[in-house]
Formats: C-alpha cells, structure tokens, sequence
C-alpha cells in the first residue's frame, strides 16, 4: 500500500511505467474531493497528483491558462480574479454534498469529471473549454493534445475525450483551458411559489426568449429555504440568472418581468446575494444534509424534467430540485434506497437522458450501477476505447464499470 | 504536397468491382448508386480541387439500415470507405480513393424535429448547416456556428470537421453546439451518443467524434442547440497604420471583457482585393482593417459601440466607422464575406491556408509571411478570425505555371510551421484532410500520433473508413496495441511516496 505523490511530470511517467510493467493498479486522485463518486476502486496503490501543482502560463490578453493537473481549483480561481477572469463553466463544488470541506479539489479533477455549473446551458461544461493537455496513459507512454489556442481541428480531440473520465484513461500531467471575462454585474429574477410544471414553462419562456438568461434554476416547496442562508423562504422559487453589464442587465430584466408577469409573484436578487444563490444552487447544498441518503445527479431532455420527476414521485419517496432549465435534476431518495431500476426505466420513457448516483453509502456504491449502462454496442465501443489507453486496466480500474473502466 | 502518397489500391476490390456495384444497387435499389464515369466526376473532389480521383462507386443511401449494410458489407469484405457531405471540405478530407466506395449524405435532407421547449433541432445530416437556421427562423431562432459556406455544407459534414465561422467567437464551434449524434460504426453498429439532454453519458465520444473527419464512423442524425435571434446586431469598421495597432486593439476589447459577436481582421492586399470587387468603402491607405460586430439587446451594443470606438482611438485608429443601420452593417461585412471571390479575381488561383496562433504573436506571423512571400515570389493576402487567432493567409499563384502550385503549396507549409512555432496549430478549423496530413509530425511527436490511432482503432480496426487522411504514417492496430513495458525494477527512487 503506496501512495505516490510525484511533483514533476516525468515522475508521474515512471510511476505509471512501472505499474504498467507489474500490472498493479493505481487509484488516482487530486484531493480526493470527489473520491466519494463511482464504485470504489480496488487499488493497491495511489497515485496522489496533489503536489503536481502550479500555474504554468496564465496570459488575460490570449484568453488562456495552463496549470499542472493537481493545482487547486481555489487557487486558479483566486488567480483569474485578479484579472476579472473566470472560469466561465462554473465547475461545481462536491465537497459539501459528500460530506467534505467546502473548496478542495484540483484543475485536473474538474476535467475528469466534467464539471459544470448553473451557468451550463450558455456556457458549457469543463469539456467545452479545455484546449489542451498533457498527461500519461495506461500504457505508461506521456502524450499531449490539443494545443493553447481556441480554434484547433488538428487531429482528434483528445482533450474532450479525456473529459469525465475519472481518470480511467489516463492520468493527466497539465490542462490547458479557455478562461473568460466575468460579467460585470448579475441579477437573479425570482419567480415564487410557482408548480414544478409551471416553473418548466417558465423557464422555457425565459430560456426561449432574447433576454439572454444565462442559468435557470426551480426549487420547489421545502427546498427554496435551504439554500443562501434561507432568504428565500419556503416558497417555491424559479431561479433565472441574467448577467452581464449594467445597462444591459437592467434592460433584459425588464423584458423577463414582462414576458412573465402573469406567472406569478416576483423578486430580485442582486449581484452578491444572487452569486451566493447560484452557488448553493450549483453545490447541491439543498441535499448537503450530512447523510448518505441516496443522491441522483440526472441529465435529462429539460423541458421533460418534471413530469418525469412527477411519474418518480407516484413510485419512491424522493426530494428534487431542478437546475438547467429542468436538464440537470438533483435526487434524493428519502428511503435510503437507490431505487436505480425506477430511476432509470422512467429517464427512458421520459426523452432519455441518463442517471449517475454520486452519493450513497459503501455498500449501495458497491453494489450499483454507480454510471449509466449502456447499450451493448456503445458499451463495447467505450470498452474497446478504454482498452486503446490503458490494456492493462490500470487506472482507476473499476471506477466506472464494474471489472472494467 | 503535390508528391501526396495515398494508401495503395486494393486490386482485389478494384477487380471484384463489377460485383460491388451490383451489391451497392441491392442495399441502395433505385437511383441511388453511380457508377459511371460521367456521374461520378461530379465527385472527384471536394473544396480542396487541386486534388481528383474518381472512387470505386458513388452509394447515396437514405436511410440508417442501407448506411449500416453498406459498412457492415465493406467491412467484412475489406473495401475501404469514404464519406461524403457536401463536399465543401478545404482539406481534402472527402477526396474519394481510387478502391473506395464514397458514401454521400445528402439524402438525409430532411430536417425531423423542432423543440422549442428544449431548444433542439433534430436533424439528418445531410441538411445543410443554412437549412437548420432556415427551419427556425420564423420563430426568431438561428443555429449559430456559421462557416462562411454555409448555404452549401452539410451538418454532418460540419460534425465531422468541428467547422466553425465568424460568430463562433462568442458562441463556439460546432462541439459546443452540437448535443448528440447518431452514427454508424464500420462494422455496421448503429450508436446513439448524447441527446436531448447536455451531458453526454461515458466517455466524451461525442467530442471525439466532432472533428474527428470522417474516420471513425458515419454521422447518421445530429441534435444541435438552437438560440434566439439576438434583438440588435451593430458593426464598426475600424482602420489602423500598421497591424501591430490592429493586434493591440482586439487584445484591448477582450482585456475589458468584451466579447463580441464576430471579429475580423484583414490585411492591405485583402482590403484593396476586396474594396476593388464589392465597393464596401473600405478606406485604402490603412495596414489592418477591423470588424467589430456587437450584438445583443439595444442599449448592451450602444454601450460596447463607445467602448470599443475608444478602445480603438487609444491604439492609434485612423478611421472608424460604426453602422447606423441593417444595410450598412451588411455593407461593412460584403468586402469580408466575399475576400475569397475578390482575391479570386486579382489572381489566377489561391490556396486558402488555416493556422492558429497565440493572437500576441500576428505581427511576428505577419512580418514572417512578407519575407516568405518575397523568398517564393508568390503574394498573400490575409483575412483573419481575430477574436480568436485564426489565419486564413490566401496565397496567390497561377496553377498554369508549371511548378507554381508546388510553390505555394511549400509557402503554405512553411506558414503553417511558422504557426506551430509561436504555439499555435496546423488549421483552426478546415481539418487535417491529406492537405496538411504530412505537416502533423511538426506538431505532435509519434507517441501523441499513435494514441491517436489506437483510438481510430477502437472504432474501425482495420483502417477501412477514409484512410489516408489526418494520419501521415498508417500503423496496424496489432502494432499499435502492443507494449514495451519497463517490468521489474522501480525506476523512481526519488519520487516522494509514503
Ligand atoms: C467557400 C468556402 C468557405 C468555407 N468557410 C468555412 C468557414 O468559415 N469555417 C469552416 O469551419 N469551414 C469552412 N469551409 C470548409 C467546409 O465548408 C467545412 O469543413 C464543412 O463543414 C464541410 O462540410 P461538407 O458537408 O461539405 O463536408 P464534406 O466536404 O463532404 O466532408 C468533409 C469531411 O467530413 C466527412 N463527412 C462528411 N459528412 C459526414 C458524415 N455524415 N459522417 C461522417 N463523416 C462525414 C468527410 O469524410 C470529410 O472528411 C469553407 C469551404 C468553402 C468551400
């Protein structure tokens, strides 16, 4: 039982090469923020990337930033602030929701899981904004992808490939991101104590509309008051999120309140108040609850959502809250069952979509599909895909599937 | 490039044609199979048209099972591939192989569902990328990636070269907007990744798929994001004494978190080409003439108008227009949008180059490209995704020269070294093709080349489907699998570890 903690890439190379050789499996991680998500991985060995740390090139003009894979998340963060910048997906912050520190994890663990924040459906996922990276595959062999700039056809993008992961590919050494302006200003509009499927149209008028809404959000009755010290009250509350600058902001305020005056009673929020919400909203603080109640992070058709929560409800004993206009649905199972048949038998019925437990007690994990299952041929194709970069089932092996990736 | 080695015909397939033909017009019965020479020419090439050859056959399926026979067919017969959208590819990456069968999409035309709700448009990949927006319009909605072809190119086609266009600046490129495929897989596997929903499931093969041009499966549907029309769009068309001041300007506007909707650069010769054929009124006595396209709400695009029209009086503007209505706007835009057809006019042929660069380093690039121009004897003319560092340098030349085409084709090489260089990339989003497939070892080494491969070889693992593009050196996948492993001794004494 090693834990490796190489602070250079060429270190991480010689520890990969001889787990290669031996073929000893190596549990990667950064912090370990996140080592809650998946099924448990039987490894003897760590792989610790956390002391592979530091900005390498952080240029404001280009739009650009490189850091070592186990540079924390906080720190670039801190970095990007200085110069107005930011890193436009708001990758989420699981630690609360498992049970952690609010603030840990590492730029390298937000590409492997594919973080992402409120802020998705303008501005992506960590996917959309990664441009390149260096890192180690299974084989023990250091390649890199992509490059430093936005625009990049040349050759396939492994970079995105990488993405969500869990380091069951490769082991990466540096990430290269886009980073972006932050707005200057933000309002949330609020409309209260709207019905799940009234709140759905009323994101998707929002949504549909030029005020150019940047994240929507409803937490129904119960759930509003948990998140931003309560201000909300116990309401149901539908979140729209507009940002930008000052004049502008003002103006597709204007437009939202009309376009949805007859919805119902409505309040706003501004820029510290409102960035306090959406971070709640995006850390899944309504479910942070210190238990290891059963927790769905689901990816559905948005305008769907409800009445697939609703047709949930008619079979489990569940708590939900919707992000994404309707297309991120947090679940809690309240019986403590992860009840993942139902779940996702009716995801299907419902415009598809797909459903990942990324809470639940040993024992649950170890003994559920933590990750969708796939068709058989599109699991063979990820099986096949796995295989080209670590045939030795190495990395993370288990993680994602069982007696696999 | 002109010495391009494509993989050598198979003579088996090339002998046993007569019964492929015949098999192809049992899988695709009717109209849908061209095997004579007069028919097949139409698809000798693509946008790349320096290079010609005539396929196999031409297959136009139309639907999902005939693409899935067709591949599972060649597959298990060992007969090579190629797909094709609408042909519009500036790399060569639809250029058809003397013993492949060219499968064209452009049947798939039918666009098969609009969601408002959800904001998606489902879509068969052969619906040009004109036709998605088309399909919305009335309802104020627009697909936003937008290549300067997009009357003509295909969606799928877009897929497969993650083709980008002026608005992708603040919008992304085709994998930003794209949210799920369906494609069939050589061995006639039909696979379904992402959907309606944002996040694709497993592993990101979405995004590997997305400019992955055309090898590792057919794209048979496509789901993109649709937006709202935004309410107001205004332009200002800015002139600088030298392209340094130029590059400053747009390094400025993004500095003070501007991002605007489209920003364009062009250079003298592409100014004065362009002026010359469409009277936009560009002014003729600057170095570097600047776009800058706002769009949003009214009052947002008033306000970012006197930003950047300060922006641009700080770094040493001479002139600065900014459009008063709809038409001028377009008018502004007219010299930039036909920059091809004008520097068409001023010279026999041209040769449209791709490269990305570190935006800090245009002048460096510039100033390279003008004494490469006087070292070939050959002229360029630039026009410029600014906002996001990517050249598209256009090298004048007159195929009729004996040996010209061979000149410009190694001035183009040698530009897009120089952009590897400063930190920047082969082609920002033209693709690979055969036209830059012998330049990728400038910039990734032979173990960055060959996971490439190992991933084309989880998806097709006997280099069936378009080989001999984007790879310089085709390796068996037997070969690549295999592992030189460093067992028995740990060879890192001095990593920390506890
Ligand atoms: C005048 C002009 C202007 C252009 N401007 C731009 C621009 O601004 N931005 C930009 O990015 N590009 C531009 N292009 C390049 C070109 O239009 C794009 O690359 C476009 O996406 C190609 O689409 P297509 O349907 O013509 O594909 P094709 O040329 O037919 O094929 C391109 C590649 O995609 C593959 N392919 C096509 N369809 C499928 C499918 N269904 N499944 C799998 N693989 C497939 C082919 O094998 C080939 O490798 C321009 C081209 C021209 C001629």
């Amino acid at each position: 039982m090693t834990t490796f903690t190489p602070a250079i890439p060429e270190d991480v190379l010689s520890v990969v090469q001889w787990a290669a050789g031996e073929e000893m499996p190596l549990e990667i991680c950064g912090h370990g923020s996140k080592r809650g998500i998946g099924r448990p991985v039987q490894a003897e060995h760590t792989l610790d990337l956390s002391q592979l740390s530091g900005v390498t090139l952080y240029e404001p003009a280009e739009l650009v930033l490189s850091a070592r894979a186990g540079t924390p998340l906080a720190e670039i963060e801190t970095l990007l602030k200085l110069s107005n910048q930011e890193l436009a997906f708001e990758p989420l912050d699981y630690g609360p929701l498992l049970g952690g520190e609010r603030g840990r994890g590492t730029i390298g663990g937000v590409l492997a899981a594919n973080l992402a924040g409120p802020r998705r459906l303008k501005a992506g996922a960590a996917r959309d904004h990664i441009l390149g990276i260096s890192a180690v595959s299974g084989r023990g062999e250091a390649f890199k992808a992509g490059g430093r700039v936005v625009k990049n056809v040349t050759g396939y993008d492994l970079s995105k490939g990488v993405a969500g992961s869990w380091g069951t590919l490769a082991a990466f050494t540096d990430v290269t991101f886009k980073v972006l302006p932050a707005a200057e200003t933000e309002t949330t509009l609020v409309v209260r104590g709207l019905l799940d499927d009234l709140a759905a149209a009323a994101m998707a008028v929002a949504m549909g509309s030029s005020a150019e809404v940047s994240s929507a959000a409803h937490l129904p009755e119960g759930i509003a008051k948990t998140v931003a010290d309560g201000i909300l009250g116990s309401e149901p509350a539908t979140l729209l999120r507009v940002e930008g600058f000052g004049p502008s902001v003002a103006y597709r305020l204007g437009h939202l309140k009309q376009l949805l005056a007859a919805a119902g009673e409505m309040q706003e929020l501004e820029h510290e108040t409102s960035k306090a919400l959406w971070r709640d909203v995006r850390d899944c603080i309504p479910f942070a609850d210190g238990s290891d109640l059963p927790v769905w992070r689901l990816s559905l058709a948005p305008a769907s959502a409800h009445a697939f929560v609703l047709a949930l409800r008619m079979r489990a004993a569940v708590s939900a809250f919707y992000d994404w206009q309707g297309g991120l649905v947090w679940l809690r199972m309240e019986a403590g069952e992860p009840e993942a048949e139902t779940v996702r038998t009716l995801i299907k019925q419902f415009g598809g979509g797909h459903a990942t437990l990324v809470r639940a007690s040993m024992p649950v994990r170890a003994s559920t599909d933590i990750f969708e299952p796939q068709p058989p041929a599109l699991a063979a194709l990820s099986a096949r895909l796995k295989a080209e970069f670590d045939p030795k089932n190495i990395l993370n092996p288990g993680r994602i599937v069982a007696g696999a990736h | 490039m002109s010495g391009l080695v494509m993989p050598k015909p198979d003579a088996a397939t090339l002998a046993r044609r007569a019964e492929i033909v015949a098999d192809m017009r049992i899988i695709v019965p009717g109209e849908g199979v061209v095997d004579a020479v007069n028919g097949m020419r139409a698809f000798e090439s693509d946008g790349l048209t320096a290079y010609r050859q005539l396929p196999l056959v031409v297959v136009l399926p139309e639907t999902v099972a005939q693409v899935s026979r067709i591949l599972k067919y060649c597959n298990d017969r060992n007969i090579r591939v190629v797909p094709r959208g609408s042909g519009t590819s500036l790399s060569g990456g639809a250029l058809p192989l003397e013993d492949a069968v060219l499968v064209v999409m452009s049947r798939f035309n039918r666009v098969l569902e609009i969601d408002y709700p959800n904001r998606v448009v489902v879509a068969q990949p052969g619906v040009t990328n004109l036709g998605i927006t088309h399909a919305v319009e009335q309802e104020g909605f627009y697909y936003a990636p937008d290549p300067s072809s997009q009357i003509a190119c295909s969606i799928g086609g877009n897929v497969a070269e993650n083709s980008g266009g002026v608005h992708c600046l603040k919008y992304g490129l085709t994998a930003n907007n794209v949210l799920g495929i369906e494609m069939v897989l050589m061995n006639g596997e039909v696979v379904r990744l992402g959907g309606k929903h944002l996040d694709a499931e497993g592993y990101d093969l979405l995004g590997i798929m997305t400019g992955s041009e055309g090898l590792l499966g057919v794209v048979t549907e496509v789901t993109v994001r649709i937006l709202k029309k935004p309410e107001t769009a205004r332009a200002l068309l800015i002139g600088f004494p030298t392209s340094e001041e130029g590059g400053q300007c747009v390094a400025d506007i993004i500095a003070a978190g501007i991002i605007p909707g489209g920003m364009e650069m062009m250079d003298r010769p592409a100014i004065h080409a362009a002026e010359a054929f469409v009277h936009a009124g560009y002014p003729l006595d600057v170095e570097a003439l600047l776009i800058v396209e706002l769009d949003g709400p009214g009052v947002e695009v008033d306000h970012l108008i006197s930003a950047v029209e300060a922006i641009a009086l700080r770094n040493g503007s001479t002139t600065c227009r900014i459009s008063q209505n709809e038409q001028e706007r377009m008018t502004f835009w007219a010299g930039r949008k036909a920059a091809f057809p004008a520097v068409g006019r001023i010279s026999p042929d041209y040769y449209c180059m791709d490269g990305t660069i570190p935006r800090k380093e245009l002048p460096r690039v510039l100033a390279g490209m003008r004494s490469l121009s006087e070292q070939y004897g050959l002229g360029v003319a630039n026009v410029f995704h600014a906002g996001d560092g990517n050249l598209h340098p256009l090298i004048l030349y007159d195929a009729n020269v004996p040996g010209e085409l061979d000149k410009a084709e190694a001035f183009g090489s040698d530009i897009l070294r120089l952009c590897v260089e400063v930190g920047g990339v082969l082609t920002g989003e033209h693709g690979v093709g055969v036209e830059k497939r012998d330049l990728m070892p400038e910039m990734f080494s032979q173990t960055d080349l060959d996971q490439q491969m190992r991933v084309k070889c989880a998806f097709d693992p006997n280099h069936l489907l378009n080989p001999g593009k984007v790879f310089p050196q085709l390796r068996r996948c037997a070969e690549l699998g295999r592992m030189h492993v460093h067992a028995g001794q740990l060879a890192f004494p001095d990593i920390p570890r506890f």
